[in-house]
């Protein structure tokens, strides 16, 4: 109703887009309902129009229709590109007998045109939907199947999809050559030679998971693909070209309807054998295996039942029970794929679905996604020659790492490998890493987990020390307080290790006292005045810092002597990626509240240090600038308050890293212990950092901080020695 | 009513008429394709479009196989007869390599008829001594897995004065040849002027493996032959330089965001790109800098830019660009790899590769996107573009990744061949493959012994990126040396009761290396549930698994290296070590072990010794006194990974061990270099204890003079096989959090350890 509506406004202004000509003609049927609901609305002259409107619909449709850009339309609605299917274009072929096969030297720096991507994202044009006909028999070079249609839905809803093949970077054909017993070889090769861009395939897509055919099962299809990049299901070592083609995997239809079975150490079988197809020399000497005692339990071999249908399997015994594939294949732990006719198998997947751990036995196998996907965590390989020894290679292997694995493969199964539409993306993605190698993800990131949460990856992973020459930065948040900040420049001027000192005045109302009457110290200092009375002020990367080490540290906190500053320096040095410093705290869990509480009291444990003087490094001023997660950061800045849990959290968050209390200073002028108008009361200070860190960790969704029970001291910290010979002599207590 | 309806009628009939008349057609073409219907029914009904389509593998693609359908096998067979394709399926021969990976190297050319050594570079002679002296190598070619040449084929530029003659003829008289099967061939250079083919080597390799630089995409033989840079001729045995990079900025701040400064060839092959690379030197952030002066000929072959450019090329200092350039420029040369890629990746400095189809060394196992930038010589132009932007943060991490690959990798000929080495071992059946994540963490693959646990979990270093902890409770193992008379009260047997108390304890482990006969089981004191393990090593020396250690002859000794054999009773991450006359508390034991589980790949105990250089000897010296620093922690009472004992036994060489083995000392000191030589950092040292011993113990070899100069020998010689001293310092020590605090001592958790002393 809307849209027929809406095309009388069309109609009004007389202007016919395409789109809505297809879409009427596909709710024509319905029009009759649509007059008996309106009918007290719509008059004569509507009628009128809205024939016209119709006839020249219908005119303008099938205009159109033949037209070779109708994936256009097509993107709009899933039925349209359905429709298009019946508007197939016909071209006439000449049977070609000629093989040349495809062009073996072929790498990504000479047959690939890399002046047609020079857009920053992959582009893929898709051709439109053709029939390719013998001229002499009415043969069809291919057959459009469900497999290959959905590789080109996927294609065309996806963010690479274009329509203007001048701004394509790759072709994909929309000629189905995923199974070669299906299409005509000698058909294919000039149907593939008459695509309008064909230009010898250059940049053009070729999707086949069956390659080769009788007698030969050659491991890439026989066609004449020239310089095109072929993705192929069953490449070899032989026939593969790395960097260049792209190992896909065989899909399987039996997994649109199965059922994903998670990992889990508790599978009853070792290993189970289900692949029809075996080669008998192989399945003789599983069979062999099977019989022999040690290992008859752990090893489930079936085969065909006498339905010869995929979903069930059968045991060789003739009472045997029948099983459900690919379900059975979550009893095992292993499961078995091993070389037939064609070097991929499509028991890979279906194996993969049920979280059971692949056992290759196919020599020289490109496995797929090979050059992305870390298969070492999650397939055992095995040499064919070796199949006798399989079971004992198996039992060598840990739980631990057979959970680790089972894990493995779920995750890569439900990341790449879940549906045609994921395994399509993913190799565009390969691609687009090879063509954007800027943009391309690290093999970490391909490959990793993120099943646990508490795995991280320490950003600071430099292991050898900090260099001692290079000194700190003394990063000073102050709002008002002069005379403490001049004090407590005068105490860190004399710290050895002290590079510079940056006061942060962040008061908007009253300008920073004049350099001048600063007190005079050899270190140079520097002044900024902030915009915003902020507490992320205090962590802003600011350029002026020219050190790797930070000391961020409260005008008011005057106490710290400077051995113990440069003791903390220096611990600092050891332990680059820890925030160290010297106010420490502890969150405990309430039971009765069922909730954090933040803790100031003197205990056994910490697991914060306050940044109210702590060194950190600069990286995570940077991270807190800009990668705090969730609104931690506009929370923190519109309550004016924990900052420094918000500090500790990120660290902690992406190193799994404690904080290092240093010394046993535990006593500061802090804000916990004062009543300066800005805080409240200490209880209410109390809650609203408990609720802080209730709050965080509800964003992180886990707990990150962790507690330790250590401090660091000096070696001869409290010894019976000489000072003078003692480093760092003058370490206050509490 | 009646009058809209008719309207309704009329309309429906004109749209279908029109339908008919212009799309209609369709209707009729093809009868002889069914599947059209297919999708004209698939429209109507609501399900996916595609499940109406017939799917592209059925039945008849999975069916089993009649016995008699050999064809694919012998398919497969006939396929890689020749050497040009070969895999290790085809060209190698498994049998001999597994239960041990070892190396046979052939004896050296016989003298040649005028008396001259055959000639062989340094770089060659390095390779082989790494090798010779490595725990790789046998002397018996009967049990070598792989071969590795007598003959320098590091040069094959028949040009170069390093160029061996007559390789084929030297080839057909080795007794193991082949063909090549299961050889190993080193080389940096190939092919010489004007086409510098890559292929040319000047013998036929046959099947042998390459191991070769400035490999391309094309002459590569997948999962065959391996990729190693090019290394320079002074290029370190051993340890060699550490990464340049020492201080961590964020961000880096280098003056140069890209610099290259380096010869252009003006013409032929490989020219070009270093030709036009003066398009991109801008002066201030960008410097490519290229002078045509190389060759004795240079003026002839000379362009118009050359004189230019040479000015350019002089205002600059190649390692000053180096060390203050965010991002080096890697192009290619006559060859396709190059000096400069390692020199940039030493310096921190990110290569920028250009040089199209290269494999990259050791690109099999290593990620190099975290290390380096492609470019691509076609679309040079771009590369400023795609330096600028590139992120800080990517910078920061680029940067750091540069400097692990170097250190784990790429530091010294001994890395590159070991690295090569474990490559082709992956391959072999029955060795555990290592995850890409171990490959390209620090401590890398050549730390990391696959063989100790098929999971990353058993080891220290990859706790982190697994988000797990070490499992719980400890080992503790007691190794009795001297076994002095054991009252009652004796010092062992206290110390028993103390592991008692822990209550972290898993179980006890006794090493009794001492001459006395091991004292009455009844005699220990009681341990209640917690296992007690006595182990008698003495003459009979005990076969522990993989640890050659164990089976030193009759007539020899036991090493004292025998505490650190990997022992099967010993099932935690956690090993205390203790000497049998050590004096802790429960509590000692008990916050060591908390430390400990914060920092597991380090060692974390008691007593803490310093190295440090003697000017005035110009060598390592060993000092047990009180210092401000420490740099070792001695495994008389310590903490440590259960992965060390498996290290230490089958990865240290075997020049150390036997070192401690005739010193029957040292042990502890060796421990200490190994695991600062994994993790670069420095042991940890808890609380103020320093006197471990106790002092009653006359006999302890503690006591005597010689024992200590022993100590400092050691140290040297160990410094010396390591190639540099992996010891590094630290000033700090762990306390409890309320140690010496003025507070009450009910409040303290470890209350034991405010009573003792230094």
């Amino acid at each position: 109703m809307d849209l027929s509506s809406s095309l009388i406004q069309n109609a009004k202004q007389s202007k016919l887009r395409m789109t809505k000509c297809k879409s009427l003609l596909g709710i024509e049927p319905r029009n009759i309902n649509t007059f008996h609901v309106k009918e007290n609305i719509l008059n004569i002259p509507t009628y009128t129009l809205l024939t016209i409107v119709v006839i020249c619909a219908v005119w303008l449709f099938c205009d159109i229709s033949g037209h070779r850009d109708r994936f256009f339309y097509a993107k709009r609605d899933s039925v349209a590109l359905d429709l298009s299917l019946s508007h197939t274009q016909e071209v006439l072929l000449r049977s070609d007998s000629e093989y040349r096969g495809r062009n073996v030297n072929c790498t990504f720096w000479d047959c690939l045109n890399i002046y047609k991507c020079e857009h920053d994202t992959l582009k893929v044009y898709i051709y439109p939907l053709q029939e390719f006909l013998d001229e002499q028999s009415d043969k069809v070079a291919t057959t459009l199947s469900s497999e290959y249609f959905q590789i080109l839905e996927a294609v065309l809803n996806s963010r690479y999809y274009t329509s203007n093949p001048n701004e394509a970077c790759l072709f994909l054909p929309s000629l189905d050559l995923l199974n070669q017993d299906v299409f005509d070889k000698h058909l294919a090769g000039p149907a593939l030679a008459s695509l309008n861009f064909w230009d010898r395939g250059e940049n053009h897509l070729i999707f086949n998971m069956l390659p080769g055919n009788a007698p030969t099962y050659n491991t890439i299809l026989d066609v004449n693909v020239d310089n095109a990049i072929v993705l192929g299901g069953g490449f070899d070592t032989w026939t593969y070209r790395p960097g260049f083609d792209v190992s896909i995997p065989i899909w399987s239809p039996l997994l649109q309807q199965a059922e994903a079975a998670h990992a889990t150490a508790h599978r009853k079988y070792l290993l189970i054998v289900a692949q029809l197809n075996l080669l008998p020399q192989h399945v003789r000497s599983l069979r062999e295996l099977s019989r022999s005692s040690n290992s008859a339990e752990q090893l489930l071999l079936l085969g065909a039942c006498e339905n010869n249908e995929l979903i069930t399997r059968c045991g060789s015994m003739h009472h045997a029970k029948r099983w459900d594939y690919p379900r059975v294949l979550a009893r095992g732990k292993f499961c078995f794929v091993g070389r037939s006719l064609r070097t991929g198998q499509p028991d890979l997947l279906e194996a993969m679905s049920q979280s059971c751990i692949p056992v290759l036995a196919i020599d020289n196998f490109v496995l797929p996604f090979e050059d992305v996907i870390d298969w070492s965590l999650a397939v055992i390989r095995i040499r064919e020659s070796e199949i006798h020894s399989i079971m004992r290679k198996l039992d060598s292997i840990s739980n631990v790492k057979i959970v680790e694995m089972q894990k493995q493969v779920q995750w890569l199964y439900g990341k790449y490998f879940k549906d045609l539409k994921t395994i399509t993306i993913t190799t565009l993605e390969v691609l687009e890493s090879r063509i954007f190698p800027l943009q391309a993800r690290s093999s970490r990131k391909w490959n990793a987990i993120s099943k646990n949460s508490r795995s991280t990856f320490n950003p600071l992973f430099l292991t050898s020390l900090a260099p001692k020459s290079q000194g700190f930065t003394a990063v000073i948040l102050t709002y008002d307080r002069v005379e403490s900040l001049f004090l407590l420049i005068q105490k860190l001027a004399v710290v050895p290790s002290l590079q510079s000192i940056l006061v942060i005045w962040n008061n908007q109302r009253k300008a920073p006292p004049h350099l001048s009457t600063f007190p005079s110290i050899a270190k140079p200092l520097k002044i900024i005045q902030t915009r915003e009375n902020k507490l992320s002020n205090r962590f802003y990367p600011y350029p002026e810092i020219e050190t790797e080490a930070i000391l961020t540290i409260d005008d008011d906190i005057i106490m710290l002597t400077s051995d113990e500053l440069d003791f903390g320096y220096e611990v600092w040095r050891e332990f680059p990626d820890h925030i160290v410093g010297f106010p420490s705290r502890i969150h405990v869990w309430d039971n009765a509240t069922m909730r954090w509480h933040y803790e100031s009291e003197w205990t056994n444990q910490i697991s914060m240090v306050l940044t109210g003087a702590a060194f950190h490094h600069k990286y995570w001023s940077h991270m807190y600038t800009y990668a705090m997660p969730g609104d931690i950061k506009h929370w923190v800045d519109d309550h004016m308050n924990c900052e420094d849990i918000a500090m500790n959290f990120l660290v902690a968050n992406i190193t799994n890293n404690p904080p290092i209390k240093v010394t046993p200073r535990k006593k500061f002028k802090c804000p916990e212990c004062t009543n300066t108008e800005m805080l409240s009361a200490d209880l209410n200070h109390m809650r609203e950092r408990s609720a802080c860190i209730d709050r965080f960790s509800k964003i992180y969704g886990r707990m990150p901080l962790r507690t330790v029970e250590f401090r660091a001291d000096p070696v001869l910290f409290r010894d019976n020695f000489p000072d003078k010979l003692k480093r760092y002599n003058d370490i206050g207590s509490l | 009513m009646q009058a809209k309806k008719r309207y309704i009628l009329v309309f429906v009939s004109c749209a279908f008429l029109a339908y008919c008349y212009f799309g209609g057609y369709r209707l009729k073409v093809a009868p002889h394709r069914p599947r059209r219907a297919q999708h004209e029914s698939a429209k109507d009904g609501g399900v996916q479009p595609y499940a109406q389509l017939p799917s592209f593998m059925g039945y008849e693609h999975r069916k089993p196989l009649s016995n008699d359908s050999n064809a694919p096998q012998t398919a497969s067979k006939k396929k890689p007869a020749v050497a040009a394709a070969c895999r290790m399926e085809t060209c190698f021969d498994f049998t001999k390599c597994y239960d041990q990976f070892l190396v046979y190297v052939y004896p050296p050319e016989p003298l040649n008829s005028l008396g001259a050594a055959p000639p062989s570079s340094a770089n060659y002679q390095k390779i082989l001594t790494a090798i010779q002296e490595s725990r790789y190598h046998t002397s018996d070619p009967a049990a070598a897995c792989l071969f590795v040449l007598g003959i320098d084929t590091l040069d094959r530029d028949s040009l170069s004065e390093d160029y061996v003659r007559n390789v084929p003829s030297r080839l057909a008289r080795l007794s193991h040849w082949n063909n090549g099967r299961n050889h190993i061939i080193f080389n940096l250079y190939s092919g010489t002027w004007p086409d510098y083919a890559e292929h040319s080597l000047g013998f036929d390799a046959g099947e042998a493996i390459l191991a070769k630089a400035s490999m391309s995409v094309l002459q590569m033989r997948h999962g065959f032959d391996v990729s190693i840079p090019l290394f320079h001729k002074q290029f370190p045995l051993r340890a060699g330089a550490t990464g340049s990079v020492q201080s961590n900025n964020f961000p880096a701040n280098k003056k140069y965001l890209l610099a290259f400064k380096g010869k252009r060839y003006v013409h032929g092959i490989g020219s070009e790109t270093r030709n036009s690379l003066f398009h991109l030197h801008n002066g201030r952030d960008m410097v490519m800098v290229t002078t045509c002066r190389h060759g004795k000929s240079w003026r002839e072959l000379q362009d118009n830019r050359c004189d230019e450019d040479n000015r350019e090329y002089d205002r600059y200092d190649y390692e000053t660009l180096l060390q203050n350039s965010t991002f080096c420029l890697v192009p290619r040369g006559r060859r396709l790899g190059s000096f400069r890629f390692l020199e940039a990746l030493q310096a921190g400095c990110i290569p920028v590769l250009l040089s199209n189809a290269w494999v990259l060394p050791f690109e099999s196992k290593i990620d190099w996107k975290q290390a380096a930038i492609w470019a691509d010589e076609r679309l040079l132009l771009q590369v400023p573009d795609i330096v600028r932007s590139i992120s800080a943060e990517r910078i920061f991490a680029l940067r750091q990744q540069t400097q692990v690959l170097w250190e784990r990798y790429f530091g010294s000929i001994e890395k590159i061949v070991f690295t090569t080495f474990e490559i082709i071992r992956e391959r072999l059946p029955d060795y555990p493959v290592r995850s890409q994540l171990v490959w390209n963490t620090a401590p890398g693959a050549l730390l990391t012994l696959p063989t100790f646990a098929d999971s990353s979990r058993f080891m220290p270093f990859q706790l982190n990126a697994m988000g797990v902890e070490p499992r719980h409770n400890y080992t503790a193992v007691i190794y009795v040396q001297i076994g002095a008379a054991l009252g009652p009260n004796a010092a062992l047997y206290k110390l028993v009761r103390t592991i008692t108390k822990s209550q972290f304890v898993d179980r006890i482990l006794i090493l009794w290396a001492a001459d006395r006969p091991l004292p009455l089981k009844k005699r220990w004191p009681p341990t209640f549930h917690i296992p007690l393990h006595v182990i008698a090593l003495g003459g009979s020396s005990r076969a522990v698994a993989g640890s050659p250690t164990a089976q030193s002859g009759p007539e020899a000794r036991p090493s004292i290296s025998q505490r650190f054999l990997p022992y099967e009773e010993i099932q935690t991450d956690a090993v205390l070590s203790l000497d049998e006359d050590a004096i802790l508390n429960t509590d000692e034991l008990d916050f060591a072990y908390t430390v400990w589980r914060d920092f597991p790949e380090r060692i974390v105990g008691y007593p803490a010794r310093a190295h440090f250089w003697d000017d005035s000897k110009n060598a390592w010296g060993y000092t047990s006194k009180w210092t401000n620093y420490y740099s070792i922690v001695l495994t008389g009472a310590a903490f440590y990974h259960r992965y060390y004992n498996y290290l230490y036994t089958n990865w240290l060489s075997l020049l150390l061990l036997k070192t401690v083995q005739q010193s029957s000392n040292c042990e502890d000191i060796l421990m200490n270099l190994l695991v600062s030589h994994v993790t670069r950092k420095p042991p940890i040292k808890v609380t103020q204890r320093k006197g471990y011993k106790d002092r009653e113990t006359g006999r302890s070899p503690w006591n005597d003079p010689d024992h200590f100069i022993q100590r400092q020998s050691c140290l040297n010689t160990f410094a010396a096989v390591f190639g540099y001293m992996p010891l590094i310092r630290s000033n700090l020590r762990m306390d409890p959090m309320l140690y010496r605090d003025p507070v009450s001592n009910l409040r303290k958790k470890y209350r034991q350890i405010e009573l003792v002393g230094s």
